[in-house]
């Protein structure tokens, strides 16, 4: 209580830097939240594409339905298989003719169905990577009525290297912004030390164990650095309803990024007021 | 209770701010610590405090020794050592109660306790009446008296002072220096350091530590242990 009581003075007291460090920590995590923002539309777009990723089992005609029924339970069995729905020729010449329209008078006019019957094989969200994809179509290929399984393996290499991509940029964008917007709070936050360097010394003299210092300007700090997050939420979110208007639609962070943003705002906050406190303190220290 | 073992401070210059200083202050006793600016007076009450560390020999404060004394236990060596600035060292947006109160809050010793002392160290000093002001709104001897009962609070075993009366009127020094006489006679040692050699003369049983650049040449109990 004393520590939120001391904290809250400290901020009355110095309303101009207290406002100062709110904007620095603000635009550096809003900078964050844009990023977030980016990031976090590529992930869906990524996410969309690779929901697409499939295994599809191309069935010999003397295959029986007995034996392709065994094989699909079989095959939804495995760990990486999410389902297996078996393709009749039928239904492969009847959605063919349906997709592709410009040859549906050839498809009409048949004499013998080529097409054949299939298992279109979808995996699991988390086992949608290349080696995975290439596992199932090997396990796959291995039944003895199964001609041949496809998987647009080069589809796959490239969205997964692009979600690779995608996420160290984030890592690393993410940790330079952060290391940037920890820099400018505790610029901002050691100006609010060095103002009240006096008051430091006087506790000091009247045997005042660090703790009792440090906290309440941990206290600031986290008020500060949430009050910062809750500026780059707004900015982010406004940012996403001019582009979501003007430009294209976008999906919103989901909350607990947003929780984690503002969590990793207060807490950015705390450690620069420790930070600087404690150089004070060592300032200030038997010498 | 203070003991000063052969101990010199340099601060890295060509002269030690203090150098190979011996005197035991014994509990119970009133000391002045005298000297022209620079003497080293203030030095040696920073080393007393814990403040600086000795660059060569021993400050022993009661069960302290500043050569194996740890940083966890300055505060605890703080609170049984009060100091008194000069320049008084209040804080200005707290009342005379809340600074004296301060120094009781930093022990963790319960609210319910801390009013009833902060009222009856107020007396002590005489300033009971004036417990809600603020510094700006006292005079400088009453303000020197919200850090003797702050320097009180946690009933010291000695009581360092830095110049007390230095920004203080004749009347107020006297008045401040009547309190210090009154706190020792309660059994807490003082040493106070000061230049006012007339205050001295005026006060001829106390014992006189003289310090010139940084040596002690003239202790008047006549031992430098």
């Amino acid at each position: 209580m004393r520590a939120l009581r001391e904290a809250m003075s400290g901020i009355r007291r110095a309303p101009v830097l207290t406002l100062l460090s709110v904007m620095a920590i603000g635009l550096s995590v809003f900078s964050i939240g844009l990023f977030a923002l980016t990031a976090h539309n590529i992930d869906v777009a990524l996410s969309d594409v690779e929901g697409r990723v499939e295994v599809v089992a191309y069935l010999r005609d003397d295959a029986s339905e007995e034996q392709i029924a065994i094989a699909r339970h079989e095959i939804e069995s495995f760990p990486e298989v999410e389902s297996a729905r078996y393709v009749s020729k039928v239904e492969a010449l009847y959605e063919a003719s349906r997709e592709l329209t410009e040859f549906s008078d050839v498809y009409s006019d048949l004499e013998v169905n080529p097409l054949p019957a299939s298992l279109e094989i979808r995996l699991e969200p988390d086992h949608r990577t290349p080696d995975d994809v290439e596992a199932v179509a090997d396990r796959v290929s291995a039944y003895q009525f199964v001609e041949e399984a496809r998987y647009g393996r080069e589809w796959v290499d490239r969205i997964y290297s692009l979600r690779r991509v995608a996420g160290g940029a984030a890592a690393i964008l993410g940790i330079s912004f952060a290391t940037g917007a920890a820099l400018l709070i505790g610029i901002a936050v050691r100006m609010s030390v060095l103002a009240r360097s006096r008051e430091i010394a006087i506790m000091q003299t009247v045997g005042a164990t660090d703790g009792y210092i440090r906290r309440p300007f941990l206290v600031e700090g986290l008020v500060t650095g949430l009050a910062g997050g809750l500026l780059a939420l707004g900015l982010t979110w406004g940012s996403y309803e001019a582009v979501q208007r003007t430009l294209v639609s976008l999906a919103w962070l989901p909350v607990p990024w947003t929780a984690a943003g503002l969590a990793f705002a207060g807490i950015l906050g705390m450690l620069a007021a420790g930070r600087a406190v404690r150089r004070e303190l060592r300032r200030l220290d038997v010498h | 209770m203070v003991q000063l073992r052969s101990v010199t401070k340099s601060f890295g210059g060509s002269s030690a701010a203090v150098q190979d200083i011996s005197f035991h202050l014994r509990k119970g006793e009133f000391a002045f610590l005298t000297g022209d600016s620079g003497a080293g007076k203030t030095t040696v009450l920073k080393l007393i405090h814990m403040l600086h560390r000795p660059t060569s020999g021993e400050v022993r404060v009661s069960r302290y020794s500043s050569s194996r004394i740890r940083r966890r236990d300055l505060p605890g060596l703080r609170r049984r050592v009060g100091y008194i600035f000069q320049d008084f060292r209040l804080l200005e947006n707290l009342t005379a109660e809340e600074n004296v109160a301060f120094a009781l809050e930093v022990t963790g010793m319960p609210r319910a306790k801390i009013g009833p002392r902060v009222q009856k160290l107020l007396s002590q000093v005489g300033l009971a009446a004036r417990a809600q002001a603020f510094p700006r709104e006292l005079s400088g001897g009453e303000q020197q008296r919200v850090a003797v009962a702050r320097a009180l609070a946690n009933e010291p075993l000695v009581l360092l002072a830095d110049e007390p009366t230095g920004n203080l009127d004749e009347r107020a020094s006297a008045g401040v220096f009547g309190l210090f006489q009154k706190i020792n006679a309660s059994g807490t040692s003082v040493l106070m350091a000061t230049h006012d050699a007339e205050l001295i003369r005026r006060h001829r049983d106390v014992r006189v530590i003289e310090l010139e650049q940084g040596r002690l040449v003239f202790d008047s109990a006549g031992e430098t242990e």
